[in-house]
């Protein structure tokens, strides 16, 4: 049963983009259309799970001195391979990926999960605490991505759900959900959600504010 | 230039429209004199890196640059991402070592953040900008350089903005992270209006 725990456990308990703060930067780029969210998705679960095992197989055989270069040139390497595949096979949804594939490589995720995780653990747990962590952070892309290209453009994966006016439709498209500040916004609310059902979560206060108990509504 | 040079200041702002970065940005703009050491560090890796970058590519990656050799077909872009990354670790090693030995209180003052920039997505994203959007030399220099002010320019204002937040009256749930990205989606909107301008 603890095996399992490390596959549940990241994806709402302990989320990697709402809890731990990992991997933010790519999450919110790629999110404008589901059909991104979903690619980048698919490609951040293969990369972390196949680093995670490479390195908790090999972790006995890492000097601790040099651990970061041999992990990112792990890393480096299997997004190369990824990046690839993706132009390879899916061109043009490559190009609207951009340069966001490639900066798995310095996503905080895979090097946190392998630093903190794939290199105490052997590689079963590893693989598990990768699937998991994986699962939870595209969970919040999935969720992202789904509420902007909705509202955004009227679509899912491209296929017209809410035909909009410029088609003779009803929708209007908020163009602001396609702009970088819904993305922030969009987060920040869906943290606040998660928080009103985890209250174990909340911040606790720097500063606790006096309420002046002769003060009178203005 | 000086056009190029703005954008990637306001209207291309590695934060808030590229969103590079964002994992220290939040994690490290509680404090404004804490922000403006890790911006100031940011802004020297990523002048020195892009340029850096920019002639690894043309030099030693790019299709054809081994024909003086008589290997005019060897095409090694593929290798840039692990080329980048690799520069830049030297760097900021390199840096360090620099820094420590001739200007030992810059060197303190950076201290920490100078390791840290290395796993920072705006350094290899601006590096990966370069060589996707094909700037010549001096545009790589200039685009290193303004993106590099315009990062340390968002993580300032956000710092500033929560020192204050700290006396304001916010929902439990919202505290903390929730609000740190919600004021960033506010500063997001406000450079947006820099999209159109022209010169």
């Amino acid at each position: 049963m603890s095996a399992l725990r490390h596959l549940y456990g990241p994806i709402i308990d302990n989320n990697p983009i709402t809890l731990q703060i990992l991997g933010i930067c790519s999450a919110l780029a790629v999110t404008t259309s589901l059909t991104t969210s979903a690619v980048m998705s698919l490609a951040l679960i293969t990369v972390l799970v196949m680093s995670s095992l490479v390195i908790s197989t090999i972790r006995r055989h890492i000097p601790s001195a040099i651990r970061l270069i041999v992990q990112i040139t792990i890393i480096a390497s299997l997004v190369i391979v990824a990046d690839q595949i993706i132009q390879a096979f899916a061109f043009d949804i490559s190009q609207r990926l951009s340069i966001f594939v490639g900066l798995i490589v310095t996503n905080c995720l895979v090097l946190g999960r392998a630093e903190a995780f794939a290199m105490q653990n052997p590689p079963g747990p590893a693989v598990l605490d990768a699937l998991g962590n994986g699962l939870g952070y595209s969970l919040i892309l999935l969720i992202v991505g789904f509420i902007r290209e909705l509202l955004g453009a009227g679509t899912l994966f491209g296929l017209t759900v809410f035909p909009s006016v410029y088609d003779g439709g009803w929708f209007t498209p908020l163009n602001l959900m396609l702009l970088a500040p819904s993305a922030f916004f969009i987060l920040g609310l869906l943290i606040w959600a998660i928080r009103a059902l985890r209250p174990a979560q909340i911040e606790p206060s720097d500063y606790k504010i006096a309420i002046d108990p002769n003060r009178r509504a203005p | 230039m000086i056009d190029l040079f703005l954008r990637s200041i306001f209207a291309d702002n590695l934060i808030l429209s590229f969103f590079l970065g964002v994992c220290t940005f939040l994690a490290v703009s509680k404090r404004l004199d804490t922000a403006f050491g890790l911006g100031i560090a940011l802004i020297v890796v990523q002048t020195i890196t892009v340029p850096l970058n920019h002639l690894i590519l043309a030099r030693l990656l790019a299709p054809g640059a081994w024909s003086w050799l008589g290997l005019g077909d060897v095409d090694l872009t593929f290798l840039s991402l692990i080329a980048f990354i690799g520069v830049i670790a030297a760097t900021v090693q390199i840096l360090e070592l620099v820094l420590d030995r001739f200007v030992p209180a810059l060197y303190r003052a950076l201290g920490i953040y100078l390791p840290l920039i290395t796993v920072n997505c705006a350094i290899l994203g601006g590096s990966l900008f370069m060589a996707e959007r094909d700037y010549s030399f001096s545009e790589s220099v200039v685009f290193g350089f303004g993106g590099g002010i315009g990062w340390a320019l968002a993580i300032m204002g956000l710092a500033a903005i929560r020192e204050r937040l700290n006396y304001a009256d916010i929902p439990a749930g919202l505290r903390g992270l929730g609000m740190a990205f919600i004021v960033t989606g506010l500063m997001s909107m406000g450079f947006t209006a820099f999209a159109g301008v022209q010169l």
